[in-house]
């Protein structure tokens, strides 16, 4: 089958598929399901360094090395526009001169919504100091456009609240997203199961980023490995184009031929 | 001098730079970013940048996050 690859600010990756490293057991348990996965790039969280840590502690880095992934650096807990650029402005310092970040600044705890005017806000001063901006929104089709015309490299609605596995609440935000996109659509958060990122993908969307999902099952590698076919089934069946639905039953066997 | 490093005061001998600081540490070779009073301080400059009374010194490194 032939299908084009996902391009990111100029950048062909092959796996749809994006994860965070959070949430984890421990970075052995980190380390083989993002292998499983197939993702190429892979989200991280930007924090202060412990006082005191233990120096022989294996770091994230040492784990999920900058040679084998594109790794993105997040804004997680970030609730403005100021704090969301200081954490991309030391991330690409971390990671000598590295500019893709996500980009999300949150409204509240209890939702995590993204604070939409602080996003706008975030994005603009990024863009205009050289990042290039993955950006965590809601899945309102005006800021998903807007965003896009301001420089966002792509642009990333929620399917549900983070972390909560509920699924893709509102296909049809995401589908009109995608009518007028210009730029990668990427559903971040909200999938729960295979099965979500699977109608992800068939909406047509050019990936999916997820953490919990992987990170929270019973056995993370094993659904490390599961998202990844999801992804490829649900983009190959996007890609086929599925049959229209119909009311009533249309047999698969000839009525011609019958010997009864 | 009281210089703030992470949120905590710590009692550093003069001219100290942030080289010394992250050797002080034990963060020598490990990726870090260090923002010194909001600026970021660029790993070239480590040895040359001296700390004084009262600076605010974040040193981050990556972690697990989605």
């Amino acid at each position: 089958m032939t299908d084009s690859k996902i391009t990111i600010a100029g950048v062909e990756y092959g796996s749809r598929l994006l994860v965070g490293t959070g949430k984890y057991k421990d970075m052995t348990e980190t380390a083989e399901a993002i292998a499983v996965s197939g993702a190429e790039i892979v989200t991280f969280a930007v924090r202060r360094t412990n006082l005191g840590q233990n120096a022989d502690e294996p770091s994230l880095l040492d784990v999920i090395s900058p040679e084998k992934y594109t790794l993105l650096p997040n804004t997680a807990a970030c609730y403005t526009a100021d704090d969301a650029v200081r954490t991309c402005r030391l991330a690409r310092e971390l990671l000598d001169g590295h500019d893709l970040v996500k980009l999300e600044v949150l409204g509240d705890e209890k939702t995590l919504f993204p604070n939409v005017v602080e996003t706008l806000k975030a994005a603009k001063t990024l863009i205009n100091d050289g990042f290039k901006v993955m950006v965590y929104t809601s899945d309102d089709p005006i800021i998903a456009k807007q965003l896009a015309e301001m420089g966002c490299v792509a642009v990333m609605p929620l399917a549900a609240p983070i972390g909560s596995g509920l699924g893709i609440r509102n296909p049809h935000n995401i589908r009109m997203i995608l009518e007028d996109a210009t730029v990668p659509i990427i559903v971040d958060a909200g999938v729960g199961t295979a099965s979500d990122a699977a109608i992800v993908m068939e909406l047509g969307c050019d990936g999916v980023l997820m953490n919990t999902a992987i990170a929270a099952a019973q056995k993370p590698v094993l659904m490390a490995s599961a998202m990844k076919k999801a992804v490829e089934a649900g983009r190959e069946a996007f890609c086929a184009g599925r049959m229209p639905r119909k009311m009533y039953a249309s047999a698969s066997s000839p009525i011609d031929g019958t010997f009864f | 001098m009281n210089v703030h490093v992470n949120g905590k005061v710590m009692s550093l001998l003069a001219d100290c730079s942030i080289s010394t600081l992250i050797e002080q540490m034990d963060l020598m070779g490990k990726r870090v970013a260090v923002e010194l009073n909001l600026d970021i301080v660029p790993k070239s400059e480590y040895l040359q940048t001296q700390l004084k009374e009262d600076d605010i010194v974040e040193i981050v490194h990556a972690i697990g996050g989605g």
